[in-house]
């Protein structure tokens, strides 16, 4: 043999490690294949699919503030919900407003209206975040039994702001001209909007993973989730890293709760109450702290409940926190568990 | 003697209901290796905390550079020059070498040169620059740690037990590499339990105990007196590994 130079050592990753970040990614495929199994024809199939996807990435875009959040400072707000709310009042009154735009036939002017009422609605929700944070949260870092007790009344204060601004009743709106109605693809019918809750869902997806991975505050947000002291010895003020993240994941809620009020086309006062159910379920699949697990935490969540409320409308509900359940049994500390130095 | 970079007097630290540090007095002189000793437990890793704000002294004074630094937050000390190479590394695992070292540069971009210097003393950095550092064996986490507390130039460095469980070519490496560094007018304060190496690199040492210094002088002295050693902690046993 003449060949004995010495190799380079390659580094191999081991399979088990490979399959464990590899596994998560094919639950969705998978449910997504039961689900035509169990439903038998194609487009009602099809229809549930993009319903569910959709519902997934509105969760997804309402959960992700709260998971990094978590993961960063080990700060459990229940008041997350109140942003979801406050975004979709701030974002129906701005519609309401510019009922001119949104009646127009023209696109360019309903997706406009739309527009600025998302950017309303996220400014005001991200300054609301920064009220919360220093006046609610951070008077109880590293104290959880009273971060819970603190932020659910945060919570009951901003509905109650809700029903002072806005009155007692819920809100109605129709969605703009150009986000009404459905595309027939053979047989399946799919709403427009969904197509376009999935495309904004999917497009904030790949711009926070490209935030976290390549930018220096992404690298910050992912070293300081690992280890807060160390990323303060390094001379960053993590504080004010926190400060950033919370009122951007705040800010995603109110974009969330315009969303889903347009998906609904109602809203309530309540409604961040009722919804943060299925955000902490997804959240706690996804693994505290993971926003990858979180985005497949909230398709699981999303596609479930469409397919078991198509299915067996009774046990919908159920249905998901039954997910939970399993995934925790799989993996106790959710899908992507998060690295922690303490 | 060289002037004194960094003064802790009379300091009290508590963890929670522990009362950890019951009255510290050190100097360090600026541009040596001063080694802290002591058994375990006798509070040398919380006497590096406190001096990085990690914890907040109860009591006492820290000067550094002749400003007071005791009741500032880490990131401000860490401005003023200080590093920290903590006991347990403090690797972030998800992130690559390379972006381990780049949030290390906290003032701007990496200054290539320096990274260069940092590449030949610990060649492994290089080596494994896209590697996710978590797949980084216990001496070459430790090789970052000290790679990214000295990325950009520092006054102080606190070095906490950089030998801890490294196989004898490494901590040669280690120790050549803290000499190397020396040499650049960076002051060392080392908590060591080698006391082979830690002779061989301090100048000056001080040894704890309880939560107290016992005793501090000239390395040299201590190296050279067994019985003074052997009163310390029984370190003349180590030395003879
Ligand atoms: N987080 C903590 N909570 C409670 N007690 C602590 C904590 N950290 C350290 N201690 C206690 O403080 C004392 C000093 O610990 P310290 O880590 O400073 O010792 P050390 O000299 O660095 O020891 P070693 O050589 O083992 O690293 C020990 O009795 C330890 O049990
Ligand atoms: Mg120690």
């Amino acid at each position: 043999m003449s060949n004995t130079a010495v190799k380079p050592r390659i580094e191999k990753i081991p399979l088990k490690e490979k399959l464990f970040h590899k596994l998560p990614m094919f639950l969705v495929p998978v449910l997504a294949l039961a689900g035509l199994a169990a439903i038998g024809n194609p487009s009602s199939w099809l229809t549930l699919t993009v319903a569910g996807l959709a519902m997934g990435m509105m969760i997804f875009i309402m959960a992700s503030g709260l998971t990094v959040v978590f993961g960063l400072m080990d700060v459990i707000n229940f008041g997350h919900g109140a942003f979801v709310a406050v975004g979709a009042f701030v974002g129906f009154t701005v519609l309401a407003w510019l009922a001119g735009w949104t009646a127009s036939p023209s696109v360019m002017l309903n997706l406009a209206a739309v527009l600025i009422a998302i950017l309303a609605a996220m400014l005001i929700t991200g300054l609301l975040g920064l009220a919360f944070e220093r006046v609610i949260v951070m008077p109880v870092y590293g104290e959880h039994l009273k971060q819970i007790l603190v932020t659910m009344g945060g919570l009951i204060v901003a509905q109650q702001m809700i029903y002072v601004v806005w009155g007692p009743d819920e809100l109605h709106i129709s969605r703009p001209q150009a986000l009404q109605g459905s595309f027939v693809i053979g047989e399946a019918a799919i709403e427009k909007y969904r197509l376009v809750a999935v495309a904004i869902g999917l497009a904030l997806f790949l711009a926070m993973r490209h935030i976290l991975k390549k930018t220096r505050i992404g690298l910050l947000v992912r070293a300081g989730v690992e280890n807060g002291e160390m990323v303060e010895a390094l001379g960053y003020r993590i504080r004010r890293l926190f400060l950033i993240v919370f009122m951007t994941g705040s800010a995603l809620a109110g974009l969330g709760g315009v969303m889903w009020g347009l998906y609904q086309e109602t809203i309530t006062a309540h409604m961040g109450s009722e919804i943060m159910v299925l955000v902490f379920i997804v959240v706690i699949i996804g693994g505290l702290g993971s926003v990858e697990g979180c985005f497949i935490g909230a398709m699981l969540v999303g596609l479930l409940a469409n397919y078991t409320a198509f299915l067996a409308p009774k046990v919908a509900l159920i249905s998901t926190i039954a997910l939970m359940v399993v995934i925790l049994m799989w993996r106790p500390q959710g899908l992507y568990p998060v690295v922690k130095a303490k | 003697m060289a002037e004194v970079l960094l003064t802790l007097s009379g300091i009290h630290t508590h963890i929670g209901p522990y009362h950890i540090l019951q009255g510290v007095d050190l100097k360090v002189p600026e541009g040596g290796v001063t080694v802290l000793l002591g058994r375990n437990g006798a509070g040398k890793t919380t006497t590096l905390r406190t001096i990085m704000g990690l914890w907040t002294a109860s009591k006492g004074d820290i000067r550094f550079d002749d400003h007071l630094i005791t009741r500032l937050a880490t990131p401000e000390i860490s401005r003023r020059g200080i590093a920290l190479v903590p006991e347990d590394m403090g690797i972030f695992t998800d992130l690559t070498v390379a972006e381990n070292m780049i949030l290390a540069a906290a003032s701007g971009p990496v200054d290539v040169k320096r990274l260069e210097w940092i590449k030949e003393l610990f060649p492994p950095i290089g080596t494994f620059w896209n590697s996710s550092a978590g797949t980084l064996s216990g001496g070459q986490k430790q090789m970052l740690s000290v790679a990214r507390a000295i990325i950009e130039p520092r006054r102080l460095i606190l070095i906490d037990e950089p030998t801890k469980g490294l196989a004898p070519a490494i901590i040669k490496g280690m120790t050549d590499a803290l000499r190397e560094l020396k040499e650049t007018d960076t002051t060392i304060l080392l908590v060591e339990q080698n006391f082979a190496m830690a002779s061989g690199i301090g100048d000056t040492v001080a040894v704890m105990d309880d939560g107290r210094i016992i005793h501090s002088g000239s390395m040299k002295e201590l190296a050279e007196d067994a019985t003074l050693q052997e009163k310390l902690m029984g370190l003349s046993l180590e030395a003879h590994q």
